[in-house]
């Protein structure tokens, strides 16, 4: 039997009872519609942490100071004060697949330039850090190493310090007092946006680490060395020759915790997606339940169907219709149901999460790759859950189907 | 010169297993039907007249007996080669109609041309069934859906459908039952019609001057023939409603 036929079959089938194909949809446009907006609304967020993630840099190593995932006081990220500028120098000297080093210090500092002043993060690194963090200039540029050696004072600004403290004037060249320390400012950062942990990083100066530890911050200790490892595949061995480099720095016995702790960007990555992989199965689940729901409505409907259309059934087959033309014409009715009703779900799972998007401005995101998923699965759904019916309708006795009142 | 029978049965048996009985429904009935016939089956109910005709018309295959429908052996064939049977060499006219609802008259005579295992194209099922409407003279009706037509009308539709696909033979099953006498005439003449073009046709009926207007009548009692005899005094469909009207003229029923 030609498939066109068939098909304009079905149509006239579903036509005939409009009210109950759309009630018979509805299971399937929901299901479909509400795994579209969680995968858009997922994948959103994850697409977000990825970004985030992208922000730290390209093959970064964090170590910090004091071991945070062992036992012991609990201080704060790299408040521990076991990092040095020797473990930093040793790292460089030592370590092979190490392209950048750049010690970090960090506090908090009162800000002024003219009439302005704010409140700040203030962060010693190197003249190569904007690298590592693949962070480029909206203006102006990095201080030099020359200005590591000699700390001088010349800041890197962040996009919400300069519009604090300089609205919409050109910082580049003027003077920043850092704890009354008159700094020049020597460039000003692209946005980054929220970090992780949703602090602004924009809302930041850098300086050479050197003029943070002698000029306004003191100590001697470092908080962070940022690494970037020459590749990817250079991450793990990286992180494993620095843990045993800097146990020896520090004549660490074996047995004894380390008194650092080392991430690798891969880690950290993992980590931050852990949450959308839990959200991700559990999307898994509802869609499958909403599937299996929306696929339970329409064989329902479909045995209805079957048993009020014995006759009908009779009557083909009377003509010469074989068990399988009845098989394909009832599946084909199934399929097409659960198909529309899957596509007005999607449509539906878009609209609501652009919805979504517009009145949270939570980022959503809808993956080409689901929708088709979602149209696949809602025929899946089709094919069997008409299977049943469609095949109890091809077993009928015709003479049985002729008589049926 | 020895033509062969449409259908031939021979010997033929049907034991139906309910229960703790079997039911011996059809008993030894062996029948031969020459092309052109047009023959009544009757019996009372219970007499195995549906059984029997549920298996000429191939809905239904013997116990025992061997059936030869054009010259095929069909009592042997599967579900599937029954269908194609079905299809390609019997028409199908029922008591009840037994039309799609819903379905323009034209789809309806459609219908048997969808499940024809040789492509038909739909510029030709549409020429098709236009035409089978007009033999019955409903041409002018094709787009009417059922419940617009009158019972005589569906009927000449299920007939115009039994026509579509050629067959060998169309069988009626109580074609008149749910038809007034004027009617249930007036489908006589169509059967009429088509027989005097070459048509076999089978009927089954209870009422005698229905079967009238057949040339042949088989009677059937507990499963088994009983008579089997031409019609004498064969009544002509056009002639009995020329009759009619007039006598309803006289009365003033119609003018």
């Amino acid at each position: 039997m030609r498939i066109l036929a068939t098909l304009r079959m079905a149509a006239r089938a579903l036509r005939r009872n409009k009210m109950r194909t759309l009630l018979t949809m509805l299971g399937m446009i929901f299901g479909v519609g509400a795994v579209i907006a969680s995968v858009s609304i997922t994948s959103g967020a994850k697409s977000q942490v990825e970004n985030q993630i992208a922000s730290l840099g390209q093959n970064v190593v964090l170590v910090w100071s004091g071991n945070f995932t062992k036992g012991g006081v609990r201080s704060g990220w790299g408040s521990a004060g076991t990092l040095t500028l020797d473990d930093a120098d040793a790292i460089k000297r030592e370590i092979s697949g190490v392209t950048i080093v750049s010690p970090e210090v960090r506090g908090s500092a009162q800000v002024a330039a003219g009439d302005q002043d704010w409140f700040t993060s203030i962060i010693g690194e190197s003249a190569d850090y904007f690298d590592l963090r693949l962070w480029p200039f909206a203006e102006g540029a990095s201080f030099s190493d020359q200005d590591v050696r000699t700390a001088a004072k010349v800041a890197v600004i962040g996009k919400t310090v300069a519009t604090q403290l300089y609205g919409n004037e050109d910082p580049l060249g003027k003077v920043i007092r850092i704890k009354n320390v008159p700094f020049i400012v020597g460039g000003v950062l692209i946005p980054k946006g929220l970090s992780l942990q949703g602090q602004d990083q924009d809302d930041v100066i850098i300086i050479p680490y050197t003029s943070a530890m002698k000029r306004v911050l003191g100590g001697t200790t470092l908080r962070t060395i940022n690494i970037q490892a020459a590749s990817q595949e250079m991450l793990a061995p990286v992180e494993q020759q620095i843990t045993d480099l800097l146990r020896q720095q520090h004549r660490i016995t074996p047995g004894k915790d380390d008194d650092f702790t080392i991430r690798t960007q891969d880690e950290i990555a993992n980590a931050a997606t852990s949450t959308a992989r839990i959200m991700s199965v559990l999307l898994g689940v509802v869609a499958s339940v909403a599937l299996v729901i929306g696929g339970i409505g329409i064989m329902n409907i479909m045995l209805v169907s079957v048993t009020e259309r014995t006759r009908e059934i009779g009557i083909r087959m009377a003509v010469g219709a074989r068990g399988g033309d009845i098989l394909i014409q009832f599946l084909i009715e199934a399929v097409t149901l659960s198909i529309i009703g899957g596509l007005i779900g999607i449509g539906g799972g878009i609209l609501a999460s652009k919805l979504i998007a517009y009145f949270t401005s939570w980022p959503t995101l809808t993956p080409v790759i689901w929708i088709g998923i979602a149209s696949l699965s809602s025929g899946i759904a089709g094919v069997i859950s008409g299977f049943y019916p469609a095949w109890k309708a091809s077993k009928l006795d015709p003479i049985d189907a002729l008589r049926y009142e | 010169m020895q033509t062969n029978p449409v259908i031939k049965l021979a010997e033929i048996h049907k034991v139906y297993h309910t229960g703790e009985v079997d039911v011996h429904a059809v008993r030894g009935v062996s029948l031969d039907i020459l092309p052109g016939e047009f023959v009544a089956i009757m019996g009372s109910s219970g007499s195995g007249k549906s059984t029997l005709m549920n298996m000429i018309g191939c809905l239904d295959r013997p116990t025992r007996g061997t059936y030869l429908l054009d010259g095929i052996d069909v009592s042997t064939l599967n579900r599937d080669a029954l269908a194609d049977v079905r299809n390609e060499k019997i028409g199908f006219v029922f008591q009840g109609f037994n039309l799609l609802s819903r379905t323009s008259a034209l789809e309806n005579v459609e219908m048997p041309m969808l499940y024809n295992r040789s492509h038909i194209s739909a510029h030709e099922q549409n020429e098709r069934a236009q035409g089978a409407l007009e033999l019955v003279g409903l041409g002018e009706r094709a787009d009417h859906h059922p419940n617009q037509l009158s019972g005589g009308q569906q009927q000449r539709v299920a007939i115009a459908r039994a026509l579509v696909n050629r067959p060998s033979l169309i069988l009626a099953d109580e074609p008149t039952g749910n038809l007034d006498s004027q009617t249930s005439i007036e489908i006589m003449g169509v059967f009429q019609k088509l027989n005097d073009q070459g048509i076999t046709i089978i009927m089954v009926t209870h009422e005698l001057d229905i079967a009238r207007y057949t040339k042949r009548t088989v009677v059937l009692r507990d499963g088994k023939i009983v008579t089997d005899e031409a019609v004498r005094e064969r009544l002509v469909a056009e002639t009995e409603l020329r009759h009619l009207r007039e006598a309803q003229q006289a009365i003033n029923l119609s003018t």
